[in-house]
């Protein structure tokens, strides 16, 4: 079995994990279920380090790698913590 | 340290369990900051086995580009009012789709160097940018409208689908075109003509339908992270992209299903308009028949009622009223008053924003009930208090047939014994459709922003007390 066809048999079983899961989640969670994917979303910046830290990537490989790093951190970063501020509101009566 | 290939490899498949573990957390609100931490943990592994692994080699750059994101990141996280979510939303979204354009042009120009480039990947590639670079302007777009940069109000030309389904072939031939021959000017055009489809593709839809977009451009950019993953043959990404991908999906079927519109309807539909026009809302509102009550008269029946249920919507978060309808809910509830809040699946701009903007005025959750929870409820309720919402409680959805939001599944706000519309004036939702509720016995139309009226009902129950 080819590398590429082994990547698909990946993507579509994880199709079905994220089907199940997702329709788990309480509507009331929706924006922060948004949020979260958002940052983990934010896995391309894995991509983006495997383009920058490559040794004999050039000048316009590694500026873009540069930018592609700096955007996905956002995203890394600011999804993360505002997911968790969001989740510290939901609170039940006291 | 250097890990290996499988060392990594591993690394990679407890961080992917980990976000498995993130998504399911979010079942509950009370597992749900459980589930952000394994979010967190899971990047943070995913992170150093890449750090740590044998292809990165050159730190300087991506200490320099992760640091400045990161801190714009974490101030941008720590300022943002929850208000302005669905903007961040989308300005997220867009960054995602652009760090994937860049790491598919970037991943081409290495291999090219290297001299192994092939069919195959260069296909994959294709798909990262095309997918990348819709979801960069589409979501650059969304923000735009969000933010009140451009009109919300759907933009519409002839033949505009006709266009977009031109540039789609085109893109497309290009993608081949590339993959076959490798030709760079295939790829730079393929590049820009999906950068142009973002757009052309976002702004026939109206500000109203945001909900679905934004679940949509969600979704998009789960699509962009999983080809990247492709191109790079990198599991994590396939995986985590395809979570992703799937969860926007889910939710803009869910969005999608409360309309009672099909996905293609609201891609293509074009519906609404955010025209500001029809005000001079008292004459207007003799005119047609309906009665314009006063706070005390709102305040009168409310006080000594039995339950009181809110239906909060788009105007509660334009007016910022959370905060004003969390002190009237304490103020009634020292009354020995129930009030709850019901919630339609599309009220406000983005799925669940009504929960965040009450979670956020200290409403506590079990108060805030969704709209199968709530309905049969709503029978047994003295009053309904109705804050900047409109269609997702207009009964023309279940009896006129002919009305272009029949079928639309609505909060039966309409059965309470009384029911108050806080309303800024006569003009209809964003669908345009006269709402028959207000013609109703038993409505009411307080005229005002909401905020303004919410602490006038404050006033008068503090100062009250007949």
């Amino acid at each position: 079995m080819s590398e590429s066809l082994t990547a698909l048999y990946v993507f579509v079983l994880a199709c079905f994990i994220g089907y199940y899961v997702v329709w788990g989640v309480t509507p009331s969670l929706h924006t922060p279920l948004v949020a979260l994917t958002n940052a983990i979303s934010g896995i391309v910046l894995v991509g983006a380090l495997l383009v920058t830290g490559l040794d004999e990537a050039g000048w316009l490989a590694s500026g873009m790698g540069f930018l592609a790093v700096l955007l996905a951190s956002i995203n890394v970063f600011g999804g993360f913590l505002v997911t968790h501020r969001m989740l510290s509101m939901f609170k039940k009566k006291k | 340290m250097e890990l290996s290939m499988n060392q990594q490899g591993a690394a990679y498949l407890v961080s992917a369990v980990l976000f498995i573990f993130a998504l399911k957390g979010l079942t509950h609100p009370a597992t749900a900051r459980r589930g952000n931490l394994f979010g967190m943990l899971g990047m943070a592994i995913a992170l150093a086995a890449t750090l740590l692994g044998t292809q990165v080699q050159d730190y300087l750059l991506i200490i320099i580009a992760g640091t400045i994101g990161a801190v714009i990141g974490i101030v941008v996280a720590l300022r943002i009012q929850m208000t302005q979510m669905p903007q961040l939303v989308a300005a997220l979204h867009s960054f995602v789709g652009m760090a994937a354009v860049l790491v598919a042009i970037g991943t081409f120009i290495n291999r090219a160097q290297a001299g192994t480039l092939d069919a195959l990947l260069m296909g994959e590639l294709s798909a990262g940018v095309v997918i990348g670079a819709i979801t960069f302007t589409g979501s650059v777009i969304a923000f735009a409208k969000l933010q009140g940069i451009m009109s919300g109000a759907p933009i519409k030309f002839g033949g505009q689908h006709l266009l977009n389904a031109a540039i789609a072939a085109v893109t497309v031939l290009l993608a081949v075109e590339f993959a076959l021959t490798g030709d760079v000017w295939a790829l730079v055009l393929m590049t820009l003509l999906a950068f142009a489809l973002g757009g052309t593709l976002i702004i026939p839809i109206g500000g109203a339908d945001m909900p679905v977009i934004i679940s949509m451009l969600n979704s998009y950019s789960g699509w962009a992270a999983a080809a990247t993953g492709f191109t790079l043959h990198n599991d994590l990404l396939i995986i985590v992209g395809a979570l992703v991908g799937f969860s926007g999906a889910i939710l803009s079927y869910i969005m999608c299903r409360a309309m009672n519109r099909s996905i293609i309807n609201v891609v293509f539909g074009g519906f609404g308009t955010d025209s500001s026009g029809g005000d001079s809302a008292g004459a207007v509102a003799a005119e047609k028949g309906v009665k314009s009550a006063s706070v005390e008269d709102a305040v009168y029946w409310m006080e000594d009622a039995g339950k009181v249920i809110i239906v909060p919507g788009y105007g509660m978060a334009v007016a910022q009223a959370q905060h004003a309808l969390k002190e009237m809910m304490e103020l009634l509830e020292a009354r020995d008053v129930e009030v709850k809040f019901a919630i339609h699946p599309v009220a406000g701009r983005m799925p669940g924003h009504m929960n965040v903007l009450l979670a956020e005025a200290d409403i506590p959750y079990d108060h805030v009930l969704e709209m199968d929870e709530i309905n049969p409820e709503f029978n047994g309720a003295d009053v309904a208090l109705v804050v900047g919402a409109n269609d997702v409680v207009n009964p023309a959805a279940k009896e006129d047939t002919s009305s272009p939001i029949y079928g639309m599944p609505i909060l039966e706000a309409g059965r309470a014994n009384q029911v108050y519309f806080l309303k800024r004036s006569m003009r209809p939702g964003y669908s345009g459709v006269d709402n028959l509720l207000f013609y109703q016995d038993n409505t009411s139309l307080i005229f005002g922003d909401a905020k303004d009226t919410i602490e006038g009902i404050v006033a008068a129950l503090k100062g009250g007390g007949h």
